[in-house]
């Protein structure tokens, strides 16, 4: 697949330091580089996320998508680049300082705590608040998936697929992140579940959160999303409207399996 | 059974008891640390003998070297020696991780296992140098002489006393690790170390809280060791670890329960081939009973199946 660079993101990058700190950019990532021992998985990401943006990655297995999110939330450090969180560059902090700072990482595979309980799952989620907090959000987490209340004593592991994915979403709002990176959130889910999740981050998203969505499933996410980035092996090499890249010719033959 | 029976039979089960108090609590340790890490932290053994002397440095420094009649100068003795005695192995158990085992986080899991044996000498070496390679003797606060009667049986104090402590700090423990905040985030770590950076859980902290909590049980452990038999040695460590080792692996590697089970199992295992004659046996008896357990239960009396396992 051959698709011109179609940003220039680095004089985007120079006109957001001209807003300086009030601006309602959340995340940007500048010329980030990461690798995995010797292999290089990022090759200079560039991607801005605005406040109450939906902004989705897409791409193939192997693009960079998960990394880019493990760069974000701490689990993995850039080797070279920036990632600007509210302004301020967090590229060094640890995973579990960013949790405070405002990032929520629901992963990739779900990653719940199988042999805790869903409550306790659920408190782990807000472990940074306080414990008035943790009930209120509590209270919040549960009412927007009421199949979590009605499974609140039974450990983690004896859940479907499906709750497992409410249970990873919950968790990580648990913590009242101001941006909430979801990684792969319908894998797995049978087509009626997508459809929910799918409602549910939306609705999410209008309660005030912003969300960095990666998913396989470009299309769903792209009729959510405002904004997408293209991702191939390491590189942004597309980045529009979630309207414009569902309409582009190579986005629909490359990721939305039309021949 | 003839009351002669009965009245040894009582008093070879308190001894059964408290020999498994110690067990149970120096156990607990090597399944915490193989809970969280993954390591078999075989200077635990060394750091309950560590604890055995330093509670009878402090017992001799502030000048008491003998029984104590006084119930509540007793009581008040009692309090500080487990205190200090049980803070300064904490942090010993946490300098060890600090220096020894942290580096090594992301090697080979050979090689934490080496220093662990590594440590253990450094311990027992310190621990040489420092108070002599004979047997010391160690303060006899409560003496064996207090007794009292059950039927024709009778029995010390002290046994009460070490299986009481034993069961107060496990039901703690208990109680720590099931309800808090912070035993939430040791459960945590040790069932998904990244899951559990996300929440917010800061790794190495959580993983130095459960290094000073295991070092302070062994430390109890060591204590009460040395009131109970009233001779200690730099080498004492090395047997009792090995035992605590195989209790842990007994009830199920990274189970509390299990731990605390296999540590009055072996107790139990251990007075009754000293009753039945074969007193010079028992490490025979004990680990004979470990293999028939691994095979037919290879993950342990409590453990989960291999495959549960997150």
């Amino acid at each position: 697949m051959t698709v011109e660079p179609a940003v220039a993101t680095t004089q985007r990058a120079a006109a957001a330091d001209d807003r300086g700190p009030g601006t309602d950019l959340v995340l940007e990532l500048r010329g980030v580089q990461t690798f995995y021992g010797q292999i290089q998985a990022l090759r200079g990401i560039d991607l801005e996320v605005r406040a109450g943006e939906i902004v989705t990655l897409i791409g193939g297995n192997g693009a960079g998508k998960t990394t880019t999110l493990k760069t974000i939330s701490g689990l993995i450090h850039p080797r070279k680049g920036q990632v600007l969180f509210q302004g301020r560059d967090v590229s060094r902090f640890p995973a579990h300082q960013l949790v405070r700072a405002g990032i929520g990482h629901a992963p990739e595979g779900r990653r719940i705590f199988s042999r805790l309980t869903v409550l306790e799952n659920l408190q782990m989620g807000g472990y940074t608040r306080s414990p008035a907090e943790r009930r209120e959000d509590l209270e919040r987490v549960m009412t927007l998936f009421p199949r979590l209340r009605e499974r609140v004593r039974q450990n983690g592991g004896t859940l479907s697929g499906g709750e497992q994915q409410m249970l990873a979403i919950g968790r990580a709002l648990m913590g009242r992140p101001r941006l909430l990176l979801l990684d792969e959130p319908s894998l797995g889910l049978a087509p009626i579940l997508v459809q929910q999740i799918f409602n549910i981050i939306r609705e999410i998203n209008a309660q005030g959160t912003t969300i960095l969505l990666v998913e396989q499933n470009a299309l769903q996410a792209l009729s959510i999303a405002a904004r997408g980035y293209v991702l191939q092996t390491g590189r942004v090499i597309l980045a529009d409207t979630a309207e414009r890249l569902a309409a582009n010719e190579d986005v629909r033959r490359a990721y939305l399996g039309e021949i | 059974m003839d009351p002669q029976t009965v009245t040894v039979l009582t008093q070879q089960f308190f001894n059964a008891l408290t020999l498994g108090a110690i067990y149970a609590l120096i156990a607990l340790g090597y399944t915490m640390v193989y809970g969280i890490i993954e390591l078999i932290n075989f200077a635990h053994g060394e750091i309950f003998m560590v604890g055995a002397f330093i509670a009878m440095f402090f017992l001799t420094s502030i000048g008491f070297s003998g029984s104590i009649p006084d119930p509540l100068t007793l009581a008040a003795v009692l309090a500080l020696t487990f205190l200090v005695t049980m803070t300064v192995l904490g942090f010993i158990g946490v300098g060890i991780e600090r220096f020894a085992y942290r580096p090594l986080r992301n090697a080979p899991r050979l090689a934490p296992l080496i220093t662990a044996i590594g440590v253990s000498f450094i311990l027992q070496n310190v621990v040489q140098i420092w108070r002599g390679p004979s047997p010391v003797n160690t303060p006899q606060l409560l003496t064996h002489n207090v007794r009292f009667d059950i039927g024709a049986a009778s029995i010390g104090y002290l046994n009460i006393f070490i299986f009481l402590v034993a069961v107060v700090l496990m039901v703690a423990l208990q109680l720590f690790v099931g309800r808090t905040r912070l035993g939430r985030a040791m459960r945590s770590t040790a069932q998904d170390r990244e899951a559990a950076q996300l929440m917010g859980v800061n790794i190495n902290s959580t993983i130095a809280i459960t290094f000073f909590i295991g070092s302070a049980l062994a430390g109890a452990a060591g204590i009460v060791y040395g009131l109970y038999f009233g001779s200690i040695q730099f080498t004492i460590g090395f047997v009792a670890g090995l035992k605590a080792f195989t209790a842990a692996v007994l009830g199920g590697i990274g189970n509390l329960a299990g731990a605390a089970l296999g540590g009055f199992f072996i107790g139990f295992i251990e007075v009754a081939a000293a009753q039945i004659g074969y007193a010079r046996w028992t490490p025979a008896f004990v680990f004979g009973v470990l293999i028939l357990v691994l095979v037919f239960r290879p993950s342990g009396l409590l453990g989960q199946p291999i495959g549960e396992r997150a």
